[in-house]
């Protein structure tokens, strides 16, 4: 393979930085019924914790493989189900440019997970990576694949909310 | 962090969590219909609990064999909280032991998994085979010239591992401290050894993943959630708004004789609309407008001959065995003090699957684990009610659907199940 392109990998992860953002705020704001449009129509999305990841096994704490099942997601988060109400932080740092070909890229970056419950101090709900493949479509990116690999093994109670 | 997420009245810090053993556990009037809150909060009872229950006469869950299917694979596993280690020896056979150096006590095993020839005690190098016998003592005889080493009479024999009984059914290994536990399908019994088999005589599982959680609520209440098929029917919007279990339709609570086992089961109806269409009024969280978008994810493959479409099996004391439609899996309960317990979840389908089987029960996990529309409901359902019994000064709760009934029911608007349960924990604790 040809060495990356210093400054195509520079832009890409500036790129990058900035879909991070958005998805992010998105996110922390409670939006959670405009999160689906983070993603190409057959995307992937998974959260899984890092033993399942290095073994090879398949599973998904959330697993999706259409945006149509991130939409189905995101609705019952919405508007059936039953939690406790809480805010999140994502912090995602150290974005990493793995690839870039033609309109695709290939990226890792390191996710913090804050998470604060009624009358409850501020905990870190998960810490992990992204694994991402992002797809351009008509001049901005989007999630082909989202991998969540999470190293907090012991989940704390449950984990409601898009990561 | 965790348990002690709630920061207002940590655990521990009121008067009905600090009762000890000469406190008068006397049942509060009402009997069957009614449950103290001390069941839930008093560290003395669930020391007894221990002592009793997990290493008393029971069988407990440790491990699938598919995880460890070949010699020399093991794993850490829990017997109540108390640390194992599952090992296949060379000739094939299981052997479950403490997870505790019989010298000075480290917990040797660190790895989740793996596959070794020997266990190695980190700190002073002692080893030990897959059965658990203590193969060799560095310097056992001391040093030439200078003396030490053990006595003359240390055998290698009386310093193995503790080893727990062990047994296993259709590739599901338990073990017990107990030596007279009796036969594992006895310890079942017929009611829900018949659902058990549908899951797992005769077919070689393949393990698809794990999910661990904590969850902040005492271990009785997740046996006791799904031996209230009421709240199934209430709290899941999944459930009642895509037909999965509705009241009215065919369900049933199995219990075993005993009332320590159950199996919360239920066939979805042919006519899903007429079903929910009947009792859609008492349920709030039934959602007219929600229609998936993506309808693979309930799709049913009819691949068990049951009448049952879902089966959710409690079985005493720290397994759960999970058919809903397609997706299957265990959760292997770990106490962890009364107001918490270690949820590991083993998700699995069969090595007949193929490729799209695999997917469509990867796809249908969504229901289950602590991200799952029904799982994380019910860990958020158990949080709110051991919160309620530790921070209140009220001290009890009431089980009266149903009335005095218990065991095996066919309505789901009943506690039979829960009655019994209690029957039975009381005469083993001594309550």
């Amino acid at each position: 393979m040809a060495p990356a392109d210093p400054r195509e990998t520079r832009e890409a992860r500036l790129e990058i930085e900035e879909f991070h953002a958005d998805y992010c705020w998105t996110l922390d704001c409670g939006d959670v019924e405009r999160w689906p449009e983070y993603f190409a129509d057959d995307a992937v999305y998974r959260i899984t914790a890092r033993e399942n990841a290095d073994a090879g096994l398949p599973v998904g704490l959330v697993y999706a493989d259409s945006k149509a099942m991130i939409r189905d997601r995101a609705f019952a988060i919405k508007h059936t189900q039953m939690y406790a109400p809480r805010t999140m932080q994502h912090l995602v740092t150290n974005v990493r440019v793995l690839q870039v070909k033609g309109d695709e890229i290939k990226a890792q970056s390191n996710y913090l997970l804050l998470q604060t419950l009624v009358d409850g101090p501020t905990t870190i709900q998960q810490s992990g990576r992204y694994y991402d493949t992002f797809v351009r479509k008509g001049g901005r990116l989007l999630l082909k694949e989202r991998q969540c690999i999470y190293d907090t093994v012991l989940i704390a109670n449950d984990l409601v909310l898009p990561v | 962090m965790f348990s002690v997420n709630t920061v207002i009245h940590q655990p521990g810090s009121f008067a009905k969590e600090q009762l000890d053993d000469s406190f008068d556990y006397k049942w509060p009037e009402g009997g069957l219909q009614v449950i103290p809150d001390w069941v839930y909060t008093s560290n003395a009872l669930y020391q007894r609990e221990i002592e009793r229950i997990f290493h008393g006469r029971s069988w407990n869950f440790v491990a699938l064999e598919a995880e460890i299917p070949q010699p020399g694979d093991y794993l850490r596993s829990y017997v109540g909280p108390t640390p194992v280690v599952v090992a296949r020896d060379t000739d094939g056979s299981i052997h479950v032991f403490e997870n505790r150096c019989a010298h000075r006590g480290a917990e040797f095993c660190r790895v989740r998994r793996g596959n070794t020839k020997e266990f190695v005690c980190p700190y002073h190098q002692w080893s030990y085979d897959l059965k658990g016998n203590l193969q060799g003592v560095p310097f056992k005889r001391g040093v030439k010239g200078e003396g030490g080493g053990m006595p003359k009479d240390f055998r290698n024999e009386d310093h193995g591992l503790l080893k727990l009984n062990v047994t296993t059914l259709h590739g599901v290994v338990f073990a017990s401290f107990s030596k007279e536990v009796e036969p594992i399908a006895d310890y079942l019994g017929p009611e829900i050894l018949k659902d058990f088999e549908v899951v797992f005589k005769g077919r070689k599982l393949k393990i698809l993943g794990y999910y661990r959680n904590e969850l902040p609520g005492n271990w009785k209440l997740y046996h006791e959630n799904l031996k209230d098929p009421y709240h199934a029917t209430l709290l899941h919007s999944f459930l009642v708004t895509f037909g999965l279990m509705v009241a009215g339709s065919k369900n049933g609570m199995i219990a075993d004789a005993k009332g320590r086992h159950g199996t919360l089961a239920s066939a979805k109806p042919d006519n899903v609309a007429e079903a929910v269409g009947a009792v859609k009024g008492e349920m709030r969280a039934y959602r007219e407008d929600f229609k998936l978008a993506d309808g693979r994810f309930l799709q049913y493959v009819r691949e068990f001959d049951s009448p049952w479409s879902v089966t959710m099996q409690t079985i005493w004391p720290n397994l759960i065995v999970q058919r809903e439609l397609n997706t299957l899996g265990i959760r292997h309960i770990v106490p962890n003090g009364p107001h918490s317990q270690i949820m590991l979840w083993t998700m699995f389908g069969y090595e007949t699957d193929d490729a799209e089987m695999e997917r469509h029960r990867l796809r249908q996990g969504n229901l289950m684990g602590p991200s799952g529309f029904l799982g994380l409901e019910d860990n958020e359902a158990i949080k709110f009610v051991q919160e309620g019994l530790r921070r209140s000064p009220s001290d009890k709760g009431i089980v009266k659907l149903g009335g005095d009934r218990v065991g095996s029911t066919n309505s789901v608007i009943d506690e039979a199940a829960i009655r019994g349960m209690y029957q039975y924990y009381r005469k083993e604790m001594g309550l």
